[in-house]
């Protein structure tokens, strides 16, 4: 057993690409699973900008002051607060992709909230990119500013709760720095209840009972105001700006993304077995001869995984259209992105295809390579640090299925960036694996 | 009786000319400035050690590597054909039919009447029963024979045979060579590599000896056997290996 055991580590060990795929894929899979579970929601790095000027920084409620503190503290503790200076730099660092989002609290926030009984108050929340990152911003920065919100509303019960203690019992009452005496409704009604009682004349007694019985409803009632201020619990609106195209439903998000997978799947693993094929059956020899050119070889290769690949995903998106409403006077250009990631896929596969040498080697390699790629291109900006973003940028960039998402999504929900400059990207693609794949046809013969 | 007919269409004019061909993987030269020539209806067998360039210089000629020096050229009558090329392992489709691939390769060699010459090389190879079965469920005999017949399609001036036999029974073999005497006595020019020197000498006219990509020896096994310098009645495979001895391989 020894023996089969030495053996086994020898051919291993002269395996250097399956060696070298066994050690790094494990590692890539689980980097990326780890930045997936360890940098999501918990902090994403936001743009803060503070419009409020420095002496507005209080709100006032009566007699009562609420320091803006007390509201954005609560934020902070949920963000990766990234300090800007201004609204232009805030934007520039949104559209970069350097945070997730920008957080904007206008310079009439304070005013508004004092002045307006908690109607006219609104903070800003600035987002770009796809449905899963504007999905990603709504879940996480919302939820925080309705804690946010929720603590401001505390408060604001306590102040109210406060006032109708003194309206009800009576009591001082702050009004604009005037300190006032208040009776009461309560005192107020044993008051009447006592004049009424003294048996006053009937013209005292027909003016004085509605008066009674106003106080006797106020003070069996008072107390359910402070129920009803219990209800207040958005006191600030949030206002969602996308900076570049339009807010993408995430459930015809999830659409593209299900296409573009199933795209990259059939092409890529089609394209990379039917060229393999040729060297498996050693028939790649008797073409080369002259019969066809590798360049005709490859062409063929890619035409027609792309058109099967083209048809599987069409007949997903349309079959889909039955359960998840698609706009489908956008029909025409679902066709143009699907026929540029198939052609772009293909010539991945075909790249794939060159370097393996039988069928089975290349769907693996195939596989493995594909599924890395579309995790990558679905990891949001500020879910993990700038400089790693920036190189999972690049990376998505020089493999088709980013901007392949990209087409389909701008095709399906009339995202940014647009069909075309997607295409223009596919087409650089189909050039460089193409010719990728050109040269590794030279190991063919060899 | 093939063979003296096809000595005789032999002594017409070359219809390939090969020289000074060379080709070199990074620093080890594979083929090293090889030069012959191979007349109309003759049969050249390529005969050398493992590793001696066999199969390089025959992926050469048949246009599948670009050799790094030195020519190949065709001429007299269909010099305008493609050489045809039988290679060692059988290149052909498992999935398709017998029928199938025949016609696919006889499209892509722009044969003219394609029904009739696939007819033909069915009836040649005696695979006409098994036209319509799938080439993966063929012995490995009839998957070269298949092999073989795509390599004769066009009907090319020049026929390359890399270890032609090797997969074959005696019986099968004994068929593969009166076929390729039949070629060769219709004018067919055949090259083959083969390790099997008693079949060199058995059916080849001429024979090259390579040995580390060198040209050691070109005529006829009776000329090989005396250059070898083994008695007269000594086994040809022994008076190959004396003669490689003498050479320092």
């Amino acid at each position: 057993m020894r023996w089969l055991l030495l053996k086994d580590l020898q051919i291993l060990w002269r395996s250097k690409l399956l060696l070298g795929l066994l050690i790094v894929y494990p590692i890539a899979i689980a980097t990326l699973m780890g930045f997936a579970l360890s940098s999501g929601p918990e902090k994403p790095r936001v743009a803060f900008l503070n419009e409020v000027p420095e002496n507005r920084g209080t709100i006032r409620l009566g007699s009562q002051k609420l320091d803006i503190k007390t509201y954005t503290n609560t934020l902070f503790t949920a963000i990766d607060r990234v300090a800007v200076e201004n609204r232009d730099e805030a934007l520039q660092k949104v559209r970069s992709g350097a945070v997730l989002a920008a957080l904007i609290i206008p310079p009439d926030f304070t005013q508004k909230l004092s002045n307006s009984g908690f109607s006219g108050a609104s903070v800003e929340v600035v987002y770009n990119g796809d449905a899963l990152k504007q999905s990603f911003v709504r879940s996480t920065i919302s939820s925080k500013l309705a804690q946010a919100d929720a603590a401001l509303a505390k408060a604001v019960n306590k102040l109210g709760s406060g006032y109708i203690d003194v309206i009800l019992e009576g009591g001082q009452l702050d009004i604009l720095g005037t300190q006032l005496k208040i009776l009461g409704l309560e005192r107020s009604k044993t008051a009447i209840d006592r004049v009424m009682a003294d048996s006053p004349s009937a013209a005292t007694r027909r003016r004085l009972g509605p008066v009674q019985n106003f106080a006797e409803l106020a003070v069996a009632n008072a107390g359910r105001a402070k129920d009803l201020l219990d209800t207040v619990e958005k006191p600030v609106a949030v206002t969602e700006t996308v900076l570049s195209g339009r807010r993408t439903p995430l459930d015809t998000f999830a659409v593209a993304v299900a296409v573009t997978v199933s795209l990259m799947f059939v092409c890529v693993l089609l394209a990379s077995g039917l060229l393999a094929l040729e060297r498996e059956e050693n028939t790649f020899s008797r073409l080369a001869r002259g019969l066809v050119t590798g360049g005709r070889l490859l062409a063929e290769k890619i035409v027609l995984a792309a058109a099967c690949a083209f048809a599987v995903s069409l007949t997903m998106l349309i079959g889909v259209s039955l359960f998840v409403p698609l706009d489908w006077s956008r029909a025409g250009l679902w066709v143009i992105a699907l026929a540029g990631g198939s052609l772009a896929f293909a010539a991945l596969g075909v790249a794939i295809g060159s370097l393996a040498r039988e069928v089975r080697a290349a769907s693996l390699l195939a596989f493995l390579l594909s599924l890395p790629l579309a995790f990558l291109a679905l990891v949001p900006s500020g879910g993990v640090s700038p400089l790693l973003y920036d190189v999972i940028q690049v990376i998505s960039a020089i493999f088709p299925f980013k901007p392949s998402l990209d087409a389909v999504n701008a095709a399906v929900n009339s995202s940014q960036p647009g069909v075309l400059q997607s295409l223009a990207h596919l087409a650089v693609l189909v050039v460089a694996f193409g010719t990728a794949a050109r040269l590794g046809l030279r190991r063919f013969v060899q | 009786m093939g063979r003296d007919t096809a000595e005789a269409v032999a002594s017409e004019a070359p219809s390939l000319i090969v020289r000074g061909l060379r080709k070199c993987f990074g620093e080890r030269v594979a083929v090293r400035d090889v030069s012959f020539e191979v007349k109309r209806g003759e049969l050249l067998a390529i005969i050398g050690p493992n590793g001696a360039g066999k199969t390089t210089l025959l992926s050469m000629l048949a246009g599948i590597r670009v050799p790094d020096d030195g020519t190949v050229r065709q001429q007299g009558p269909n010099a305008d054909r493609r050489i045809g090329w039988v290679p060692q392992q059988t290149a052909v489709y498992s999935k398709l039919t017998v029928a199938q691939n025949l016609r696919l390769f006889a499209r892509l060699e722009k044969v003219e009447d394609l029904d009739a010459v696939v007819e033909r090389m069915l009836e040649q190879t005696a695979l006409s029963e098994r036209a319509d079965d799938e080439l993966g469920s063929l012995s490995g005999g009839n998957r070269q024979r298949v092999n073989i017949a795509v390599g004769l399609l066009a009907d090319p001036p020049v026929l390359l045979l890399d270890e032609p036999s090797g997969a074959l029974d005696p019986r099968q073999r004994q068929r593969l060579w009166s076929f390729i005497t039949s070629l060769t006595d219709r004018g067919t020019s055949v090259l083959f590599a083969t390790h099997d020197i008693s079949e060199a000498e058995r059916h080849a006219h001429r024979v090259l000896v390579l040995a580390d990509g060198e040209l050691l020896f070109n005529g006829s096994p009776a000329e090989l056997h005396a250059v070898s310098g083994e008695a007269p009645g000594v086994d040809m495979e022994q008076a190959f290996v004396a003669f490689l001895a003498t050479k320092g391989h």
